[in-house]
This record gives C-alpha cells, structure tokens and sequence, in this order.
C-alpha cells in the first residue's frame, strides 16, 4: 500500500505528486486499478462508437430536469453500492482469516485495512445511502406536489455535480495516493497532520467537504419546493407522507450540513496551516471535534431514515388497499423525530467522561425517539389491518425492514441505556445495530421505493419473481451477517480490529461470510432485474402504459410514466390527501380541462456540469498540494459564475399546441380503465357510483 | 413463509439469550461488570416483551388480511381509530418511561467515576495510552509496566486515564466499564475485581495502525500474590528515565511486557501538562 506521509516539500508543478504513489504493485489494488481503467476505456469507446456524446450532454449531463438528475444521482449511488459492498466482502473475509493460525494476521496489512473500513463508512453514508434517498427524491417529491420542477433546477444539477466530485475524489484515491485511515468520521487528533501526515485525510476533507455543500443546496433546494411549489389546494395536512418525511428530513439537513462544513473547515485550517483547533496541545480540544462531527452525524441519521419512513407508508397504503392509517399520527411522529434527532447526539460518546446527569440526559432523550418511532410502526401495521394486502416485491421489502428494523430499534434503545454502553461501547455490538437500522430501516425503505416508483420515473416495472428474491437473499443475509457479530460484541469483542487474537470467535465470522454472500446474491440479483426489466421494456408485462401501474392514489401516479419534461398538462386542484383516488371516484381523472395553458420552464445549462466539475481540479489540488491547478480551478469557477450571471435566455415556454397533442395520447392511454374501487364498491362507504359524474364539488 | 419466519426470528432471539451465560459481558468478574451485564440483559428481556408481539404483528396482519383472503371486513376508507392510537401512543411510552427509570438510575449507579466501597484501602493505578501499547504506573509503589497491569481481588481500583497521543478507549471487558483516554486530560474508572483471574485489556477505540495489538493482561491476584508481582517488577532495576519514556512514545506494534522499577511520582502529571503547561493543583 502507497504512504504518503513521508513527501515532504512539495514541488512547485506537481505537489506531492509523484509516480510512487501510484500502487502499481500492490497485489490487491493494482488488478482493480487495471479493470477500472480498461471499462472506463471501453465505456468511453462505446459511446463515441454509438455516437452517443452529444446526446448525453444535451440530454442528461445539462439536463436540470429534476427526474433525470434524479436517475442520474441513482445510477451512481447503485456504481458505488458495488465499490462500497466490495470493501464490506474484503473487511468481512480479512477478519475472518485472521483468526486462523494458517493465515496469521489475514491478507491486509492495517494500512490497508483500516483504509477500508473508512472508506467503507464514508461511501455507504455520503455516496450510496445519501444520493440514493436524494435521487428518489428528486424524481417524486415535486411529481407528488404537483410542481414542474423543483424551485431552483439549476441548483440541483450543481448539487449532483458537486455530489458526484466528491464520489471521484474517493475513487480516485484508490488509485492515486491513499485514502483516510481514520474511520469514518475521522476522530482528532488521530486526524491531525501530527498523526496522519498522508494525503489520506485530505482527500476525506476534500470529498465530504465539496459533496456537503451539495447536499446542503438540495436542503435549501427541496425545502423551498415544498414550501412553495405545492399544487393548489394541498395544504400542509395534505401533503403525501413522503413529501412531509422529505420535508422533515431536509430541514434537519439544513441544519446539520452547515455544523459538518465548519468542523471539516476547522480540521482544513489545522492541517494545512497549523491552526489548533483539534490538536492535543497549544488549546486545541479533541472533544470538540467529536461533538460537532455527532452533531451533525446523529441527525444525519435520521435525516437518511425518515425519508424511508415516507416510502414505506407510501407503499404499505397503495398495495394494502386502503388510506394510510393515522396520518396526523404519522405526521407529529415525523415532527418529533425532527426536533429530538438535535438533543441526542452526545449518545456516541458516554464513555468520554461526561458524568452521570449529562449521560442520563442524552440516554433518555435517545430513548425518547423510540416513542415515535413505534408510533411509526404500528400505523403501518394497522394501515394493512383490515385492507386488502397485496404482496408484492416492494411490500415483501415493507415486511423485512419492519422486521428487521423493529429488532435494530430494540439494540438502539439497549446503546442508549449509558450503563449498558460502557460494556458495549465500539464493540461489534455497535456496526451491527447500526448496520440493523441503516440497512434494515433506511435501505430496505429505499428499495421499497425504488421498486415501487422504478416505474415511475422508466416507464417499466421490474420483474416482480427477481425482486422477491433479492429481497428474500438481504433478509437471510442481513441476519446471517450480523447476527454472529452482535455475539462477539457481547463477549468484548471491539470494532475495526485489523487482526483478531481470539480464536472462538472464527466460527462467528465465519458465519457472517455466509451472510454477506447472501446479500451479495441480493444485489447481483437487483442489478439483473434492472437490466432485464429495461431490456425487456416494450413486453406488455413490463411497460407500464398508463402511468399509474399499481391504481394509486396519490399524485406522482397522475400523469405518464416517465413523465412528461413538464410533469403535469394541468395539475388539479387538491381536495383530499389521496387526490388521485378522489378524482377518479369523481370521474374527474383523465378528462381534458376547459384550456391548457403555456408552461413555462427553465432551460438546460452548461453551468451545473462545468462549475461543479471545476471543483474537482481544486479538491485534487488541495488533496496534493498543487497551487496553482487550486488557483487556476478557482478563478475558472469564478469567471464561469460571473458568465452564468450575465446569461439571459434562461428558461421558454411549451406552447398549447405542443402540450395538447402530448396530453391527447396520455388521456387516450388511460380511457376506459377500470379501477380497484369500482370493482370493491360496496366496501366504500363514503363513496357511491352516482358520485362520478358529479364534477361540481371539485373547486377550481 | 409465514412459519419460517416466525421460527428464526424466534430461534434467533433464543439463541441470544441462551448464549448470553458464557459471553464475557454476562460472565463478569467485576462488581460494575457484572450490574452493567445485568442491566443490558433486563432491558433486552423487558424490550422483547413488545418486540416479539410487534413482529409477530408484522408477518401475520398482512396474511390475515391478504388480498386473496377477500375477507369481508375489508374497509379502505377506514384511516382513523382513537383506540388503537391510544394503544400506539401508550405502548411506548409505557415502555420508555420503565426503561427511562432504569435508564436514571443505573447512570449514577454504575457512573465509573462513582467510588466503590470496600473496607479495603483502594488502590491508585494510572494509565497513560501510548502509540500503541499502555503504560501503568502506580504511583505509591513508584513502578511502573507496559502492556500488564496486576492488581489484588476485591480492592476497588482507581484508574486514571491519559493518552500520550490519540484517543483510546481503556477497557477490561470481564471486569467492568470502560473510559476514553485523551491527551492533557484525566479520565478516571472505578473497577473492582471479585474473581482471581487474568484478563484480556483491550483499546476500545481505533488509534491508528497498531490499535489491534494495543492490548494488555489484566491479571487479578491474591494480596499475597500482588505482592509477589511488586517484587518481581521492583526486581528488574530498570528506571523510567527520560530517555527510557522518549523511547516508549515511538510507534511500536504489538508491545511486549516491560517492568520497570523506579520512576518519577509526578510522572504522570507531566505527561498531561506536557500538552496543557501547567496545571494549578495536583493530579
């Protein structure tokens, strides 16, 4: 492995830079480093041979269409679930090996295990989770309000350039250099350039830095869409529950994001001008890191895991058959979780000496939040009671997160207690409860809402029997995995050991290989389904026709699928929380109105792409010491800035024509459907056939 | 499906519990060690008391009520039943508030930094994390050792915890909590041992790329015994001079044992003040 703690004065052209640094030889690294750059050759040779560029550039890589920034934030949140799930396979069959005599201390040397177990947290949290949620996001909230795009499109084509700068940073360290060897959240004063003179550390700083800013303007960004942007008549008490969630979720991202840019800026100033904020002598406090990164990384959190809370209720409500139930509940539940998710941060650290108030304080505002969070649970519970469940593939993914999360809760509220973390504190205990909720509560979310809106925003649905399975292999994997490690973190077995001296604890890790080649199948079997549902895209069983697959009931389902660069020909007036259900009990869905009116919408940019990719060259720079490509990547950025903020032709209008003749095929498309509740009638009660033609009660 | 679910969610739960008698945390030889080990097994007993219903819940509401089962209670416009909120409400409330009681009370209780009593005269020993082997010193005998530490059975020891560079975590998980060590600070744990034995000490907190060899042998003896283990330090005639502790801050992996026989009583408190200057007081 590549060190680079030894280069010492940097040269004026290339910085730190040198071909050492490079890990030609590294049996681990180097093969990979040969496959990355050979498929990224052939990748770049199949698109210039299908003549593909331009396309790309004025359809997707411009694009501020928040749905195609959307797939675009997906696509690579799944390429790094990969790259992040390969560190887990290595971290996983390390361990393991080096509890056996014949393999000593396994196959990596701690300067390259523990380089993975960083890079392993800081690319599932900042590159996987976070742009997955954000992805989905992106394409159904504004679908959900009835807006055209979100408040500000170019905005959010900077955050997803931003975003993605910070995931080249991390791969690029792979192969140039070295990457953090810290953990995750990098703990002064091991962090400090005292400890960790390497680049390693700078380019942690520099990837979480530029990514950060990204996610604080889509905070800004979805916030402002969702206070604004609502179609008329939705009220906030109308709002779906994945939008409210999105909304809870963003606010706390606002929050938070600035806390995280600060303390990285601090740890910035301290290694690269000798600042002290962190340092152990001359003043610096070590504690205060640690608090500022829980304060922003306790919330993070929830910030990642309400918005599955919002898919799952979405989904639990539509394939149940019947309106979510508790709503208000839901909604305070979600509120409360927002606020608490601030007071509890100190939970990360009782064994920092605190004493006993503080700790009895934060271990039961901890608690606390298991309060809604149960609420939480038993409204989805009781939102299938009396329904009509139908179990498919993103209700089976329902079912394992409210299995496996109720179980993550239970170790949570057991971490809170501090009596119980002074014993379990760092242990194997702690990866595997956080592993039981991020997987079991925010992942499985996720991919319930990825199945269920894969449609939505492709126009095909995946193939139900593969989705099945990939969930079936996550359930089984997840507890085969982990399991085994929530054992040894009861026997005193602590967390990120490069080799293990305790040989009764082989079998255990032996077992959670098992585990993680289950979950392996899972996503091997995920991407296929993808791929095979796309190729097989134009078969009836997989094309989804008229926009709304699954007969829901709220908006995102009223319009084609993918939808429209405008969303919606006329976005309704909102009376009911499932507004899709109440037009079409009132016969007013699919009709043409009275008028169309000209939509207005913003124009592509070069200005997403080209500013927030510039920040590469400078987070390179900075990682290497490089001052001038730093100086010259700033003053472009500038100037580019500057060159965007003379621009005037800036958005056009879709003229009625050209929305009529669009509308006319969808509305056509959806003629003569018939839907669940006609078939159920006598189950309504509030609702009778008489009622469909009876479009007068809809104000407008 | 259903049954098969249902099975390992249960096995796996059991398996837990029935396990939990020979896992080091629920086999404690310390005083703390064995309360705090209670406590995590009463409230995973008393959380299981929801848990297992919630889940039992959540496999067979959705078969009960499966789209195939048509069954006639079928209601889809029912949203609301102040009943069943009462009971979504209470039900954790109820438990949070019994485990927020427990919750209260086991903070000052197993507070490490809370004396221990014993009609024993408690014993000092202070603990200085090093790159990446822990230092012992014990200030009344004026010895000190790396990466061993022996002390007699049923004496309340009063461990102060430093670090001479990043932050560790000290931690013996057969006998009780543990506590950051952190440069220019003093943390402290209270542990009482009421087993003769020898323990594994770990780092419970990543420290760099010697931390999983940053362990030491906690050994528990008789008082006869200890006294034994004094002498055989005492014998070595090595000090802890300066250049000696100069040579210990170097970066080493997998420390062996050392003894050594003389060292400076305010070493300690050096040690920290070399990062705060001085410090008004004593240690």
């Amino acid at each position: 492995m590549v060190q680079t703690d030894l280069i010492k004065d940097p040269h004026v052209l290339t910085g730190k830079l040198h071909w050492g640094v490079i890990p030609f030889h590294d049996p681990v690294v180097a093969p990979v480093m040969a496959a990355a750059v050979l498929g990224g050759l052939l990748l770049v040779a199949f698109i210039t041979y299908k003549k593909l560029w331009g396309y790309l550039w004025s359809e997707w890589f411009t694009s501020v269409d928040h749905k195609k920034i959307g797939i675009m934030y997906c696509i690579v949140a799944l390429v790094m679930l990969v790259r992040g799930f390969s560190d887990a396979i290595m971290m996983r069959t390390h361990q393991a090996l080096s509890t056996s005599d014949s393999f000593g201390e396994g196959f990596l040397p701690p300067e390259h295990y523990d380089q993975i177990f960083t890079a392993h947290g800081v690319i599932m949290i900042f590159f996987v989770a976070t742009p997955l949620m954000i992805g989905i996001m992106n394409v159904i909230m504004p679908l959900q309000i009835g807006a055209r795009d979100v408040a500000f499109p170019f905005l959010n084509s900077l955050s997803f350039y931003l975003f993605l700068v910070g995931a080249l940073l991390v791969n690029i360290s792979l192969f140039v250099g070295e990457f953090a060897a810290v953990g995750w959240l990098a703990y002064t004063p091991l962090s400090g350039i005292e400890y960790s003179p390497g680049v390693g550390v700078d380019y942690w700083i520099w990837a979480l830095q530029i990514s950060g800013i990204g996610t604080t303007l889509t905070a800004v960004n979805f916030v402002a869409t969702i206070l604004k942007m609502r179609a008329p008549g939705m009220t906030m008490m109308k709002m779906p529950v994945f939008t409210w969630t999105t909304f809870c979720a963003n606010i706390i991202a606002l929050v938070i994001f600035p806390i995280l840019t600060v303390a990285i800026a601090q740890l910035t100033l301290d290694r690269y001008l000798d600042f002290n904020f962190f340092t152990n002598d001359d003043g610096g406090n070590q504690m205060m890191w640690v608090n500022l990164i829980w304060a922003w990384g306790h919330p993070e959190v929830y910030f990642l895991v309400l918005p599955a809370f919002g898919m799952i209720s979405e989904v639990t409500a539509t394939f149940s058959r019947k309106r979510l139930f508790g709503y208000v509940s839901l909604i305070w539940a979600t509120i409360a979780i927002t606020i608490l998710s601030f007071l509890v941060w100190l939970h990360h650290f009782f064994t920092m000496g605190s004493g006993a108030s503080v700790n009895a304080f934060f271990g039961i505002m901890t608690m606390i939040i298991g309060i809604p969070t149960g609420v939480k649970l038993y409204n989805w519970i009781f939102t299938m009671y009396k329904g009509r469940v139908e179990l498919t593939a993103s209700m089976w993914w329902v079912i394992a997160m409210l299995i496996t999360f109720t179980v993550g809760g239970m170790t949570g509220v057991m971490l809170s207690i501090p009596a119980n973390d002074f014993m379990l504190h760092n242990s194997m205990f702690v990866p595997a409860h956080f592993h039981n909720v991020i997987i079991g509560g925010a992942v499985y979310g996720y991919f319930a809402g990825f199945t269920y809106w894969f449609p939505k925003a492709t126009g095909v649905k995946l193939n139900e029997t593969l989705g099945k399975w990939s969930v079936a292999l996550w359930f089984f994997g997840y507890f085969f995995a982990w399991v085994p490690l929530y054992i040894t973190g009861f026997d005193g077995m602590t967390r990120r050991l490069q080799y293990i001296d305790n040989p009764e604890w082989q079998a255990y890790m032996y077992i959670a290989i098992i585990g993680v080649a289950l979950i392996a199948a899972g996503i091997g079997t995920q991407v296929f389904n993808i791929a095979w549902s796309l190729y097989n895209r134009n078969n009836p069983k997989y094309k989804d026709e008229t926009g709304d697959p699954w007969d829901a009931h709220t908006l995102e389902w009223y319009t084609t699928s993918p939808p429209q660069f405008y969303n919606f020909g006329d976005v309704p007036y909102i009376n009911d929380r499932d507004p899709l259900l109440e037009m079409k009990q009132k016969g007013i869905a699919y009709k043409r109105p009275e008028k169309y009116e000209r939509i207005h919408m913003p124009k592509n940019t070069w200005a997403g792409p080209v500013l927030g990719l510039l920040t590469l060259p400078m987070g390179f720079g900075f990682v290497w010491h490089i001052w001038w490509m730093v100086i010259a990547a700033v003053v472009a950025i500038f100037a580019c800035w500057v060159k965007l903020n003379f621009e005037r032709d800036k958005d056009y209008y879709v003229e009625v024509p050209e929305v009529e003749a669009i509308e006319g095929k969808f509305l056509k498309s959806n003629e003569g459907r018939s839907y669940y509740f006609e078939k159920n009638a006598k189950y309504y009660k509030k609702w009778k056939p008489s009622d469909q033609n009876d479009s007068t009660v809809v104000a407008k | 499906m259903k049954k098969k679910l249902f099975q390992s969610t249960m096995l796996l739960s059991l398996a837990l519990l029935l396990s939990g008698c020979e896992l080091a945390l629920f086999d404690s030889s310390g005083v703390t060690g064995k309360q705090m080990g209670d406590t995590i097994l009463l409230t995973m007993g008393l959380m299981l008391i929801v848990v297992i219903p919630t889940i039992l819940m959540t496999i067979w509401i959705p078969f009960k009520y499966h789209a195939s089962k048509k069954d006639e209670s079928y209601d889809p416009e029912w949203e609301h039943s102040s009943k069943i909120e009462f009971f979504a409400w209470g039900v954790p409330i109820v438990i949070i508030v019994v485990l927020a009681t427990i919750t209260y009370i086991t903070s000052y209780s197993l507070d490490p930094r809370k004396e221990l009593v014993s009609d024993k005269k408690p014993l000092t020993i202070q603990v200085v994390a090093m790159d990446w082997k822990w230092l012992f010193l014990f200030p009344e005998e004026k010895i000190a050792v790396v990466n061993e530490v022996a002390f007699p059975v049923d004496t309340p020891i009063n461990f102060l915890v430093t670090s001479q560079s990043t932050m560790n975590s000290f931690f013996i998980p057969k006998l009780g909590g543990q506590i950051y060590a952190m440069a220019g600070m003093e943390n402290r744990i209270n542990i009482m041992a009421n087993e003769i034995g020898e323990y594994r000490g770990i780092s419970a907190n990543y420290s760099g790329f010697g931390f999983a060899g940053m362990r030491f042998k906690a050994k528990v003896t008789s008082e006869e015994d200890f006294g034994k283990w004094l002498d055989g330090v005492k014998s070595s005639g090595r000090v802890l001079t300066g250049a000696e502790y100069d040579r210990l801050i170097e970066k080493t992996r997998d420390h062996k044992v050392e003894y050594f026989s003389s060292i400076d009583p305010l070493q300690f408190k050096n040690i920290i003040e070399s990062f705060t200057g001085a410090q008004n007081g004593s240690n």
